[in-house]
């Protein structure tokens, strides 16, 4: 893995973060109000969309959780760098 | 109101998975070893992410099935929360020499703990688990629960006000912001609990 | 929604007690928030949200929960302070 990472990897990950927030936010709204259907199917809408640019940004960069495919030939799927160092 | 709503696609909470991005894009842009002496509060601190974590996860074994959802999903985002402020104390300390961390006040930190994080407060008192409370009773350990958060708030505000570090500042902004939604969502649990529109009044 | 935001203020203050011998100047007004959190009550549907890129750096979904906190300390010409 380089050294520092390139500027897609930010752009991309900021997306991914943007999107997981709406979820994460559905979520906690969901807890508390869990028959509202426009929440439910925002949710949805917002959970397929995910895992789509999640596999875009795992293509180019490795997996970001276990379980999923390791589309890098050169490197075990949990190496670096860390959410911390990048 | 009766049984849980099915949830597709979800569950991955309960075995936590990590995922191995941040919540939210942290940034620091000065060298201020100080800051991460003032931050370990809400690392190691009595109402820091590790406590709130610890406090709520706990407390879904005896509490009505409508607000375990809710206790589990807040818990796990504390601890991403927790990787939020452990990178900026990372960031922080990271290139920091033994003089630098001296003269920020972490010299007796050094001597103990290199740079390695350790779970203890600002004013270097360990972690403890008497920082939280499990009372078995939902309403007093909902209340515990909010005002967890809007101690939690205050603290973040505490740090801002004592950092001039702006994106720091940025990153400590939407930590604060997360705890006001929190203590939304524990208040509005302790209305379902108090609920009775399925209920006989009888007085 | 900007009518609902319009009917508290996130931030309140008072002025300490000042003795006969308190040894320090006077801070001017003591500063505490009081956030959305505590006027909205149950949170009704279909509130007007951010998008998720905005949502994301506000740490909120939801225009009704942001509250921007800054050093209240540090606003150099404000009221009685300093």
């Amino acid at each position: 893995m380089a050294n520092t990472m390139p500027i897609e990897y930010y752009q991309q990950l900021e997306e991914i973060q943007a999107i997981d927030f709406v979820i994460d936010e559905l979520v906690l709204y969901l807890d508390t109000h869990p028959t509202d259907q426009n929440a439910i199917q925002q949710y949805n809408h917002f959970a397929l969309y995910s895992k789509q640019i999640k596999q875009k940004f795992e293509e180019s960069f490795g997996p970001l959780q276990k379980g999923s495919v390791n589309h890098q030939q050169d490197y075990w799927a949990w190496s670096g760098p860390w959410p911390w160092q990048v | 109101m009766e049984g849980p709503v099915p949830f597709p696609q979800r569950g991955e909470e309960i075995v936590w998975i990590y995922e191995k991005k941040l919540q939210y894009p942290v940034k620091v842009s000065t060298c201020n070893p100080t800051l991460a002496k003032y931050l370990v509060e809400q690392y190691g601190g009595a109402d820091g992410e590790l406590a709130a974590a610890l406090r709520y996860l706990n407390q879904r074994y005896t509490i009505p099935d409508k607000v375990i959802g809710l206790l589990t999903d807040i818990g796990t985002e504390e601890f991403a929360h927790l990787e939020m402020i452990a990178t900026m104390i990372y960031k922080l300390t990271k290139d920091a020499k033994p003089q630098a961390l001296k003269e920020a006040g972490l010299g007796e930190h050094y001597v103990q703990h290199d740079s390695a994080l350790f779970y203890n407060n600002a004013a270097g008192v360990p972690f403890s688990a008497t920082y939280f409370q499990a009372k078995g009773d939902p309403i007093a350990d909902l209340y515990e629960d909010i005002a967890a958060e809007e101690k939690a708030r205050a603290t973040y505000q505490w740090i801002i006000d004592m950092s001039d570090d702006t994106d720091l500042n940025d990153s400590l902004r939407y930590l604060r912001e997360r705890e006001i939604v929190h203590s939304q969502r524990f208040r509005e649990a302790v209305e379902i609990l108090k609920d009775e529109r399925d209920r006989q009044k009888i007085f | 929604m900007d009518q609902q935001r319009e009917r508290f203020t996130p931030i309140k203050s008072y002025v300490p007690f000042r003795g006969l011998f308190d040894p320090c100047p006077p801070i001017g007004e003591k500063y505490y928030s009081t956030p959305p959190n505590l006027y909205l009550g149950f949170q009704p549907p279909n509130l007007e949200q951010f998008t998720p890129q905005e949502a994301l750096r506000k740490g909120t979904l939801w225009k009704v929960f942001y509250d921007y906190y800054d050093n209240p300390y540090k606003r150099g010409g404000d009221s009685s302070h300093g």
